[in-house]
């Protein structure tokens, strides 16, 4: 599979499988990390090749890839729909044919999970960054996805709150997909690609990887 | 009624359907315009502090609903009063005032999500014609949350212009403003798809 923006070819023959539970990507700005991540769920379509989740073409039958794989972006304001925090996780589930009730439950069990039960009615614009991002995860997970893509879901956030969205990317039951500059986010995980000009030049456990990466970006390479 | 000033409780106005306070106040505001009168305007403004009382609200929720219109009070109050007299005067701006009171309090006591499936459901008698009652909802729905997050952009841009020395030029004003809006938009277009709402 090949991906280009106009003449700008930003993903070159990827060949790849993801089965691993945790997948972590990462690589220099403009690497074509964020488009193989989009890629996904099929915000963006291969110029060349396919994309398959589950059997699903990504190009053909987007909806039901987007059922199955949920996304989340670095900038939560960019996300949150709705004037507050229960009503944007609710917003999800408008289509889902759920009564009343049925969508109050699931809304309430999520905000819980997330510590964000008692800010179920405050203003969402007005929750600390952290709190955003913690939103917006909830807001994708309460549709029950398959797989959670995130990313750089942690580049706005500071310390504590960037520990707080990787503890809770950890326990997730999903499979995760995390694009991230942060490296530590990755330490222990199953599987990492290192993308650098449009091709994965590294695929392995997370040390492997990172010490390519580091060696990668040491070497003096444009970041 | 453009941001959520949602309060939650569970006063009586709190817990009436989404629709008939929407119908309570389009029945409101035309007998206020119908018989607009001082007296009209008395009784329709003991109401609304009545209402107000009931949902659970005080004095200083009252005034800081009306504090928005103190402009246009202060300015067309006495233009009325010098060109048609006190009782034309109070009777415009004094029916102004206490429909957007009205308006408010719905504002103050129902949730977005319950007025947008309110206009979800008026509005699907016309799917007929090719209208996506969820889609129109959903305009609805993102204009609202456009409020504050281009408030923040403004407050921001300006306090950037401020501390680039050029407080007085429009362009370092305006620029940020508009690029940071499309990019916003264009972001949210995207994790809107990505949520697969619009699908």
């Amino acid at each position: 599979m090949s991906h280009r923006y106009g003449d700008r070819e930003v993903l070159k023959d990827i060949d790849l499988s993801l089965v691993e539970d945790r997948i972590g990507v990462i690589g220099a700005n403009g690497s074509g990390k964020s488009t193989l991540a989009r890629l996904l769920n099929g915000l963006v379509v291969p110029s060349t090749g396919r994309v398959l989740v589950d059997g699903m073409d990504t190009a053909r039958d987007g909806a039901g890839v987007r059922r199955k794989v949920a996304f989340v972006f670095s900038d939560p304001d960019a996300q949150i729909v709705m004037p507050t925090v229960a009503e944007d996780v609710a917003f999800s589930l408008r289509r889902h044919g759920l009564g009343k009730a049925q969508v109050a439950e699931r809304v309430a069990e999520i905000l819980a999970r997330f510590g964000l039960g008692g800010h179920a009615d405050h203003p969402a614009h007005l929750l600390s960054s952290g709190q955003k991002q913690l939103l917006a995860l909830a807001s994708v997970l309460v549709t029950e996805p398959e797989v959670l893509v995130c990313d750089e879901p942690t580049t706005l956030l500071d310390l504590r709150n960037s520990r707080q969205v990787s503890a809770l990317l950890e326990g997730l039951p999903q499979r995760v997909v995390l694009v991230t500059h942060d490296l530590e986010l990755l330490r222990g995980w199953q599987r990492v690609l290192v993308i650098d000009e449009g091709r994965v030049v590294a695929d392995s456990p997370a040390a492997q990887s990172i010490g390519h990466y580091q060696a990668l970006m040491g070497a003096g390479r444009p970041c | 009624m453009l941001t959520s000033t949602y309060q939650p409780g569970t006063s009586p106005l709190h817990r009436a359907g989404a629709g008939v306070k929407l119908l309570g106040l389009l029945v409101f505001s035309t007998v206020l315009v119908g018989w607009q009168s001082p007296v009209t305007v008395l009784v329709g403004f003991v109401l609304v502090v009545g209402l107000y009382g009931l949902g659970g609200f005080g004095v200083r929720t009252l005034v800081s609903q009306a504090w928005p219109l103190r402009w246009i009070v202060l300015l067309l109050l006495p233009f009325q009063w010098w060109t048609a007299g006190w009782q034309v005067a109070v009777g415009v701006v004094g029916t102004l005032v206490v429909a957007v009171l009205g308006a408010a309090l719905i504002s103050l006591t129902t949730r977005v999500t319950d007025l947008l499936d309110v206009i979800a459901r008026l509005l699907e008698p016309a799917r007929a014609l090719g209208v996506d009652p969820e889609r129109v909802a959903l305009l609805f729905a993102l204009t609202i949350r456009a409020v504050p997050v281009i408030a923040g952009t403004l407050h921001e841009a300006r306090d950037a212009r401020r501390a680039r020395g050029l407080e007085h030029s429009t362009r370092a004003l305006v620029t940020p403003v508009v690029v940071r809006t499309i990019r916003h938009a264009d972001r949210v277009g995207d994790a809107l798809a990505a949520r697969g709402i619009d699908d």
